[in-house]
């Protein structure tokens, strides 16, 4: 177990390395940050001045040594598109997109499971196969498109939600953002939330059917049955509890997307998160936020997958024997 | 020998008969979501081929184009020049219907060729992963679990942000094309050289491939000529699957802004300039795209349903 983990974390600790060489090759390789951070008008003297500022005129491996050292700390230097420091930013964008992610995931886990259940019990109702049916078109709809949709239906037809934005939001504690606490708040994250979290509901959702199916045709169901237990106890104590160890490896993985997939929805809506913040900084090629975005959500991903190998390992007591488990894709 | 048969005995059936009954198309005969979807895929990929003989304007040719036009309804003459558009025009006066031919020419072509390059790298990543061993299975198996920690979509916007940032900016307009299909095709390998090592490391071990050992073909030979059609299968499955996922990554690429310019709209760039009039009413500017982007999505991962059960022998 012990030898286990310690590969594992090694492991994770070798992907955010690769990362981070990935993300200091941005910041020495690609374009000229002094070129993109002063205007037409500029003298050579600014020039040099502004390289000196950022340390460009030091020689390579000085370089990598400082970028290592400060990103460890938190801090990625200046945008070049702000000029701010791209820490500062992040944390500002950042409580929009966790909630985001938080009630989206929410929405897909319980949405998911429960239309699962559904759907596999009554596995040969006309409901169930129109969610199906259903479900197959959801997978084959970009996310994008869901966005369009619903802002179309619900926005400009309906009238009833927001189009973009996070309405109105309450600080709390210093940094963080909420939009929970208020009701414009929580009117502007209902549409963004199911955009984001619909494409994973479905993944969820054909997952635990297509357990729990599995699962109903062994023999301790059956003897349940034959014990004369009730459908309930059977479908939600015996069946359900024997497909939840897939769903949470899924789950958690699809967590990580969840985060990535936001940059999408958060373009859709104008939603003013670290996606959105990424978006533009590929648009005009500011290197520092797009370094530290990718700093930020490799810490998450493999923070995130880590977690879900030792769940999966702690709550399976068969998968105590040595093997790499719950690489999914 | 043909002049000789009596004529009462039937020819031995041609090419084209033996394959119309085989058990490929035999069971493509019995899926009528697979025959629909081929037909619609069909109609769709031959109408972006032939776009500049079938679209009725070039919507990028400035001479061709009255800003009058501009915001014509679908099917309903303009007020002002009593011109006619089939899905009706955008607000510089473009024939959506022709529009959207050249943008699909754009999104399929993007779509095929990094499917293509995917699968050509993966191929062959996955080919010497799984022969050679060693080393080289170490190193290749751990890039692709790396990168398979991240969301292709993610890679590719990264691929594409970095590339962008090579490019001098004069050029980034012409190459925009080039570097979606090469961060859409490299953020897509890891599917294609997982499978294919799997399979490999069952063949390898087969008689035949010790066969062509022991008759002394090069390793390359071997992988090339003996283990890759035994596991082009399941390669062609994910590249169909690959395909629909390659035309949505670059729709949503697009349709973010880092992808395909206005200059050479593909249909998320299409949807992309769609969507500020969905606000005012010009639907018709935004539905279109969409819709024919859906089908396009649809049908090929129907097929590719269809093309996976096909080809399992276990389901047959």
């Amino acid at each position: 177990m012990l030898a286990y983990v310690i590969r594992r974390v090694a492991q994770s600790v070798l992907v955010l390395f690769v990362v981070g060489l990935v993300a200091f090759a941005m910041f020495r390789f690609v374009g000229d940050p002094v070129d993109n951070m002063l205007g037409q008008e500029r003298t050579q003297a600014d020039i040099e001045r502004l390289r000196e500022t950022l340390g460009l005129d030091q020689p390579f491996p000085v370089q990598y040594w400082r970028f290592l050292g400060q990103a460890a700390q938190g801090n990625f230097g200046l945008s070049y598109r702000q000029g701010r420091p791209v820490a500062d930013i992040l944390m500002e964008r950042l409580p929009a997109t966790l909630e985001l992610a938080f009630v989206s995931g929410l929405l897909a886990l319980v949405g998911g499971i429960a239309l699962g259940i559904f759907t596999a019990i009554r596995r040969r109702g006309a409901a169930a196969n129109a969610i199906m049916t259903l479900s197959l078109i959801g997978v084959s709809l970009p996310t994008f498109l869901i966005g369009i949709l619903l802002i179309y239906l619900f926005s400009v037809e309906l009238g009833w939600l927001p189009s973009f934005g996070r309405g109105e939001v309450t600080g709390l504690g210093g940094w963080w953002t909420t939009g929970f606490l208020t009701q414009s708040g929580l009117k502007a994250l209902i549409l963004p939330a199911i955009t984001l979290g619909l494409y994973q509901m479905t993944l969820i959702m054909r997952l635990v059917r297509t357990e729990m199916l599995e699962v109903l045709r062994t023999d301790y169901i059956r003897f349940a049955r034959a014990r004369g237990l009730r459908d309930r106890a059977i479908n939600f104590h015996h069946a359900l509890k024997n497909t939840l160890v897939p769903v949470i490896t899924i789950t958690g993985l699809q967590l990580g997307s969840i985060i990535a997939f936001a940059i999408i929805t958060e373009t859709v809506f104008q939603w003013p998160g670290v996606g959105l913040l990424f978006i533009n900084a590929i648009q005009f090629v500011d290197i520092p936020v797009m370094a530290a975005y990718l700093m930020l959500i490799s810490v998450m991903f493999v923070g995130i997958n880590l977690i879900v190998d030792l769940l999966y390992f702690a709550i399976d007591p068969r998968l105590r024997v040595d093997r790499t488990a719950g690489r999914g894709t | 020998m043909t002049d000789a048969r009596p004529a009462s005995v039937p020819p031995p059936p041609g090419r084209l008969r033996r394959a119309w009954q085989s058990d490929f198309l035999w069971s493509f005969r019995r899926a009528p979501v697979a025959m629909v979807s081929f037909l619609v895929v069909t109609v769709l990929v031959l109408a972006a081929v032939f776009a500049p003989l079938v679209a009725p304007h070039d919507p990028f040719n400035p001479a061709t184009l009255n800003l009058m036009n501009g915001f014509t309804p679908p099917g309903q003459p303009n007020a002002f020049t009593g011109e006619s558009f089939w899905l009706g025009t955008d607000d510089q006066g473009r024939d959506v219907f022709s529009t959207i031919l050249y943008g699909m020419r754009i999104s399929l072509f993007v779509g095929f060729s990094a499917v293509l390059l995917a699968m050509v790298l993966g191929v062959l990543l996955g080919l010497l992963a799984g022969y050679l061993g060693g080393w080289t299975e170490t190193v290749i198996m751990r890039v692709a679990d790396v990168q398979l920690t991240f969301p292709a979509i993610l890679v590719a916007m990264l691929i594409f942000g970095i590339a962008k940032g090579i490019t001098p900016p004069e050029y980034r307009d012409q190459m925009a094309i080039w570097v979606l299909i090469l961060a859409i095709g490299l953020s897509d390998w890891v599917q294609f050289a997982r499978v294919v090592r799997g399979a490999t490391l069952v063949e390898k071990n087969k008689e035949y491939v010790q066969a062509a050992r022991l008759v002394g073909r090069s390793p390359f030979a071997i992988m090339t000529r003996h283990i890759l059609p035994n596991v082009l299968n399941p390669v062609l499955v994910i590249a169909t699957i690959s395909l629909a996922l390659a035309i949505i990554a670059e729709a949503t690429l697009s349709f973010l802004g880092v992808g395909a310019p206005p200059t050479k709209p593909s249909l998320g760039t299409l949807i992309r300039i769609g969507q500020e009039f969905m606000f005012s009413g010009e639907w018709w500017i935004l539905f279109f795209p969409a819709l024919t982007l859906l089908a396009l999505a649809l049908s090929i991962n129907l097929l590719g349903d269809w093309l996976r059960d096909a080809l399992n022998p276990r389901l047959r």
